[in-house]
């Protein structure tokens, strides 16, 4: 069955894309553009989205309503603990995007934060003065590489993502997250299926609680929740991949310009 | 001699009193970002703050620029008086999914620390909302408008990298696909909207 979903997401990314090997910065931000990004799936998608929004009503948001009860620590320790899971993604994908000090020094917070931060409840790294922590994935490897993103899709359970991000996941279940290898993939004897799923249930749940208010406020003032979503998604993605939050590195201002001209 | 001194003391004077009206771009979002979180702090109903917030909207913030900007090139396919309507629609429709968005926050802090210089038009102000236990901190950074630097204005707010002028383009872009580029369905839902 993954085999399959796999197959036809390649066949997705093909027909849609326009592999380029060798792409510059400028090039990637154009290829990634919110704006340039077509919904192909467009009923399918509002479909899911709305099967999205049910599910989270029922399940995820009076979970996360009841997670944000617990006391602030306890869910810092919770939130660290999965941030420093997530760098043995964040790991293999700065070797592949070149950024091989970014490697190292996550490398180090990973050993650190594991062993003196108990499991990495404790973010003791950060005061050891390495650089902030930027989480990569095989998606942004990828986008890294020049492949374009390919269509916008909404996943059940999962929400936003694109073809190449989607593809960029199923590596994490072919040996590309250790973290999956060691609970689901191998049988280690430490370690069971119910660790991994778990550990990606509650980095859910954690997400909705962080952005509980603003999801909500989004929901109530948006003309069109759907496409609000999708345009944030987008631009979170683009942002990602270039690794910056400076806007004039991400937006086209010359709609501004137009405006200024009239 | 006499004339020199004349336009001498002229020139001082013009000098000093355009200082003086002009505004720093930091200086005029930090002291939005204060009356506003006055606004929120004060114990008074929900309905009063959304006002007086929408004052404060209505001072500082571009939004007729903001609307065009959102309406992407279908605004050149409009008329003058489709022009004139949709301002209308989108300045009531603005003033109450700002204020409602604001509306929701208490006490929030909100810290200007750094501003760089696009060009003659645009300043983009960076601040910084401190974290309560509910929330983590967050970085917002402010477009701002200097053509007149007499009178600065707001044109976009860009909340971790994430802009609202453009989610705002996409959502207006997406009702228009969704009903064949047709002005007439987004002014019905912009009046739906301010009607809730």
């Amino acid at each position: 069955m993954l085999r399959k979903t796999i197959i036809t997401l390649f066949t997705t990314l093909a027909l849609t894309l326009n592999v380029n090997a060798a792409s510059d910065g400028e090039l990637i931000l154009k290829k990634n553009n919110p704006a340039e990004v077509k919904d192909c799936f467009e009923k399918i998608n509002r479909a899911t989205f709305a099967f999205n929004q049910a599910l989270d009503g029922l399940i995820f948001k009076p979970v996360a309503s009841a997670y944000k009860i617990m006391p602030s620590p306890m869910r810092s320790g919770v939130s660290n603990s999965l941030d420093n899971l997530s760098n043995l993604i964040t790991i293999p994908n700065n070797i592949l995007q070149g950024e091989f000090y970014k490697a190292g020094i996550n490398t180090v917070r990973f050993v650190i934060n594991s062993t003196i931060g108990i499991l990495g409840i404790i973010d003791v790294a950060q005061h050891f003065g390495l650089q902030d922590y930027e989480k990569e994935d095989y998606g942004q490897s990828l986008a890294k590489l020049g492949v374009g993103p390919g269509c916008y899709i909404v996943l059940p359970i999962l929400g936003p993502s694109t073809a190449r991000d989607t593809v960029g996941s199923a590596f994490n279940f072919l040996g590309g997250d250790a973290w999956y290898n060691v609970t689901v993939r191998n049988d280690t004897h430490h370690f069971s299926d119910i660790d991994y799923y778990s550990s990606k249930i509650t980095s859910g749940v954690d997400f909705r609680a962080k952005n509980y208010d603003s999801i909500e406020n989004l929901e109530q003032n948006s003309l069109d929740f759907y496409a609000s979503v999708k345009s944030l998604y987008l631009q979170d993605r683009q942002q990602k991949i270039l690794n910056t939050k400076k806007i004039i590195e991400t937006q086209n201002d010359s709609d501004w310009e137009e405006i200024d001209n009239n | 001699m006499k004339d020199k001194r004349i336009i001498l003391t002229f020139l001082i004077y013009l000098f000093f009193s355009s200082n003086l009206q002009s505004m720093e771009p930091d200086v005029f979002v930090q002291s939005t970002v204060n009356r506003a979180s006055e606004i929120l702090t004060k114990n008074v109903s929900k309905d009063t703050k959304m006002k007086d917030l929408q004052n404060i909207a209505n001072e500082t913030v571009d939004i007729e620029g903001i609307g065009f900007y959102t309406l992407g090139a279908v605004r050149k396919t409009l008329n003058e008086e489709q022009k004139k309507k949709y301002s209308k629609l989108f300045h009531s429709y603005f003033l109450i999914s700002f204020s409602s968005r604001l509306s929701e926050y208490t006490n929030p802090e909100i810290d200007v620390y750094d501003k760089e210089v696009l060009n003659q038009n645009y300043t983009i102000v960076k601040s910084l909302l401190k974290g309560t236990k509910d929330r983590p901190e967050v970085k917002i950074d402010w477009r701002i408008y200097t053509k007149n630097p007499n009178n600065p204005l707001i044109r976009d707010l860009i909340i971790e990298g994430l802009s609202l002028a453009r989610t705002q383009k996409e959502e207006f872009s997406s009702i228009l696909n969704s009903n064949g580029g047709n002005i007439n369905a987004l002014f019905k839902t912009l009046e739906e909207f301010s009607k809730k």
